[in-house]
């Protein structure tokens, strides 16, 4: 099917299957279709080729009820497909040919199953009596993409097709959600057999729990009344399970103070005093504090990531641990909790809610505890020079004033990615997407797009039933100058569909993130990482797309940059602002480090005894 | 950072324990073997994500032994596999989060039958053949293949039995050797709970 330009079309009146008749045999193809309508999909990103010409055939006929989006090279449709994914909640779909359309999906793939994002990859294969010969554009993608998916199936016979679409949205979307990967061979979308819809998915092998132990409940809840130094430690888990507003009541109903992770930013609003911003690797200087010294670290949703804990051993050293996440294999994996609880995050938090101090007698009196908080919140807070140079947090900082933090932020990997975590201010659940866990370069733009295609259906459908008349969010794009060239390409969807994606670059002419390492580790040896020589003209890129495009480079500009950026609502726009190349992100726990031994500022080992 | 190690707090303590590390530097953590008997869906697929499991999580795999059940639609898998208490735990999670594993059991601790068999061909003159089907017997083990100057003999047991045949065997000339793995199965205790 052509690049459509059309409107998503209104929801289906009747049931899909009304729309091809019952026991009638239709086209595998043609059953793919169904199946996504069936599963209520709203948007397929994919690319065509070969093994998958007969699907885009039908869709062409058929005209389906979900849009397709053709984007511009497959990694950017599972970039898309997770964005959307983050955005809205829905599991996202792509569509690929067989061999290098699903070759080129594997990063975007391996990185939802890092961030634990519900994504469908259909993937075209050649016939199956060709499989294991080499055949043109063959490639064994669920051997490929094995260590990588939460599940993947290779559909053999055309009658199996419809449930094991039900199958894959199922897994994809349930417990922890992740990646899945269905493989379908040429001949089996050429078959036909009647289009049938199962009513239930039936998967013996997989389940999944909801309730938390009530035993476990009950001792976490006597871990919290005894605490004197409780923390907060909300991850990404609770914002897939939609528990970012129970954390906060829990959180102000306790006192007890909040950090989250990367993924967990938006979870707890950072306008709350009670918010410590993020912890880790980049993560807040107090906030690493109350985790050292903490005597009880409540874990919602969250993994122990290597970049949140540093060194294990030497980690939270005096807390009493209770961990709460969906994933039995999550839980004590790193780091044994002391009250592990298996079950949906905001299923445990409620059954905890009314055990808690607080919620029938007065809270805990903790003010020691915020006092020392506070005292280090004073003695180092997240800072920035402000010298008249350009400073990239100054940008971040523009755009949380312009928007009031009501935006959806898409950051990049590396130095950008850090600021836009360090100085947004993330106030609401699912106001920040980024890529955590593969900490994938070129994620950013891609997943703008699919989350912008997301935010903006829904306004739609909001303004059409009037049951939400506010207009879209703007998602806003951050990337550096190094990964935004990486999945640049997808301009030209974004401009095909007047997607309002505010595009920011931060060009420091720098592999930035990497020159940090090597300024700090490696002797300021600058091997391969400037980019002064061959980067492009970033407007003229972006005017080579038809987006209009705006230069900064002093900080006096920034404000007026974004003000104009913003009265462009009809579409895209770039900025790209020359920001000081030498900047770092602070404070820092050096990779491997403890996380008591935090670099608070510049500093160059090698002048430090 | 200091050079000298900061003593530990009890929690730091407490987690070494319950991970099975050790809690001096330098001292080996406490591993075991555990024998963990799966259930899994009678697929290709199914059994690649068990194994693939192993390499990619970096577990180790000691021995692996797999074959049908008593209903068509399973196969049943039977792993050994070391670590400290913190890995097994891993392991056990991991494979019960596999979509098509459907019973996940570690045997280990309680009781149960665990039995290899192994195929020997040895070299063997015919003056040789009463001393080798000497030793075979004091390991129940079978004669199932011979020929003027070989013998091939099959002997079952636990794994450390084989090793032991096998370690016998090795006295003389032994052409090939193949083992199966090992597979086990819990024990009906029936009198014992009774008591
Ligand atoms: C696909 C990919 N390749 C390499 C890396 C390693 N890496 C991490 S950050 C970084 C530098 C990013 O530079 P840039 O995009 O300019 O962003 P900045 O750090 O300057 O903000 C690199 C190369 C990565 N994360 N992803």
């Amino acid at each position: 099917m052509p690049d459509t330009l059309t409107q998503n079309p209104p929801a289906p009146e009747s049931a899909p299957t009304d729309r091809c008749s019952r026991g009638v045999p239709v086209s595998g193809a043609e059953i793919l279709i169904r199946s996504l309508e069936a599963e209520g999909v709203e948007f397929v990103f994919g690319y065509p080729g070969g093994a998958v010409i007969k699907i885009y055939d039908e869709m062409h006929r058929i005209g389906p009820q979900f849009e397709h989006v053709l984007v511009r090279h497959e990694q950017g449709a599972a970039h898309a497909a997770e964005g959307y994914a983050k955005a809205t909640g829905n599991v996202g779909t792509v569509l690929v040919t067989s061999g290098p359309g699903a070759t080129n999906t594997v990063t975007g793939i391996a990185d939802a199953y890092m961030d634990s994002i519900p994504i469908v990859v259909f993937t075209g294969q050649v016939p199956t009596k060709l499989i294991g010969n080499d055949a043109f554009q063959e490639c064994d993608i669920i051997g490929v993409t094995r260590s990588i998916t939460k599940h993947s199936f290779l559909v053999r016979d055309v009658r199996e097709l419809a449930s094991t679409v039900k199958k894959a949205y199922h897994i994809a979307r349930t417990g922890r959600p992740g990646p899945v990967v269905v493989d379908l061979p040429k001949d089996v979308i050429a078959d036909s057999a009647p289009f049938e819809w199962p009513e239930h998915v039936t998967l013996r092998g997989y389940d999944f729990v909801g309730r938390g132990e009530k035993g476990q409940v009950a001792l976490a809840a006597r871990m919290i009344a005894e605490a004197e130094r409780p923390l907060f430690y909300v991850g990404g888990g609770t914002l897939i399970s939609g528990a970012g507003e129970i954390v906060t009541r829990l959180a102000r109903m306790t006192r007890i103070p909040v950090t989250t992770t990367l993924h967990g930013l938006g979870a707890f609003p950072e306008t709350d005093p009670l918010s410590l911003g993020m912890l880790g690797m980049h993560g807040t200087w107090y906030a690493n504090q109350a985790v050292q010294h903490c005597d009880l670290l409540i874990a919602v949703g969250a993994r122990f990531d290597d970049r949140v804990t540093g060194k294990t051993d030497a980690w939270a050293p005096h807390a009493r641990i209770i961990h709460i996440d969906i994933d039995p294999a999550c839980i004590s994996k790193n780091i044994p909790a002391d009250c592990p609880i298996l079950g949906d995050v905001s299923t445990v938090l409620e059954q905890l809610e009314p055990l808690l101090p607080g919620a029938s007698r007065a809270p805990k009196d903790l003010s020691r505890w915020h006092r020392q908080i506070d005292t280090w919140k004073a003695e180092c807070p997240l800072a920035w020079k402000r010298d008249g140079k350009l400073r990239p947090q100054h940008v971040v900082e523009a755009l949380r004033d312009r928007t009031g933090g009501h935006a959806i932020v898409v950051s990049d990997v590396g130095q950008n990615q850090m600021w836009a975590a360090q100085h947004f201010t993330y106030a609401e659940p699912r106001s920040h997407i980024t890529s955590g866990g593969l900490g994938t370069m070129g994620f950013s733009l891609p997943a703008a797009m699919g989350a912008a295609f997301g935010v903006r259906a829904r306004a739609e459908r909001g303004q059409a039933d009037d049951t939400q008349a506010a207009p879209a969010l703007p998602v806003i794009s951050i990337n550096g100058d190094g990964g935004f060239l990486m999945n640049v390409q997808e301009l030209g969807v974004i401009a095909a569909h007047k997607l309002p994606v505010k595009i920011v670059v931060l060009n420091n002419s720098f592999l930035g993130m990497v020159r940090q390492w090597q300024e700090l580790f490696h002797g300021e040896r600058y091997s391969h990482t400037d980019l002064t020589p061959t980067n492009p003209d970033f407007v003229a890129l972006a005017a080579a797309f038809g987006i209009p495009g705006l230069r900064c480079t002093s900080p006096d500009a920034v404000e007026a940059t974004i003000s104009k950026a913003w009265d462009i609502t009809d579409g895209p726009v770039l900025m790209e602002f020359r920001v000081v190349t030498e900047e770092m992100v602070f404070p820092m726990v050096p990779a491997g480090a403890a996380t008591g031994d935090m670099i608070v500022q510049r500093f160059n080992p090698e002048n430090c005894a | 950072m200091s050079m000298t190690a900061p003593a530990l707090t009890p929690q730091q303590l407490f987690r070494k324990q319950v991970s099975g590390e050790s809690l001096q530097q330098g001292d080996p953590d406490t591993v075991h073997a555990h024998t963990i008997v799966v259930t899994l869906e009678n697929s290709i697929g199914a059994l690649n994500r068990v194994a693939n499991l192993f390499s990619a999580r970096g577990f180790n795999l000691e021995s692996v032994a797999v074959g049908p059940t008593t209903d068509p639609t399973t196969s049943r898998l039977t792993l050994v596999t070391t670590g400290n208490d913190r890995i097994i735990g891993q392991v056990l999670q991991q494979l019960n989060n596999l979509v098509d594993t459907l019973v996940v059991d570690d045997v280990t601790d309680g009781a149960f039958v665990e039995r290899e068999l192994c195929l020997v061909k040895v070299a063997a003159k015919p003056e040789e053949r009463n001393a080798l089907t000497g030793v075979a017997d004091i390991f129940r083990g079978n004669v199932v293949n011979i020929t003027p100057d070989s013998i091939t003999f099959e002997v079952t047991g636990p794994t450390t039995k084989v090793n032991a045949f096998i370690g016998m065997m090795h006295e003389y000339d032994v052409h090939e050797v193949a083992r199966s793995g090992r597979v086990a199965m819990r024990r009906h205790l029936a009198f014992e709970h009774n008591q």
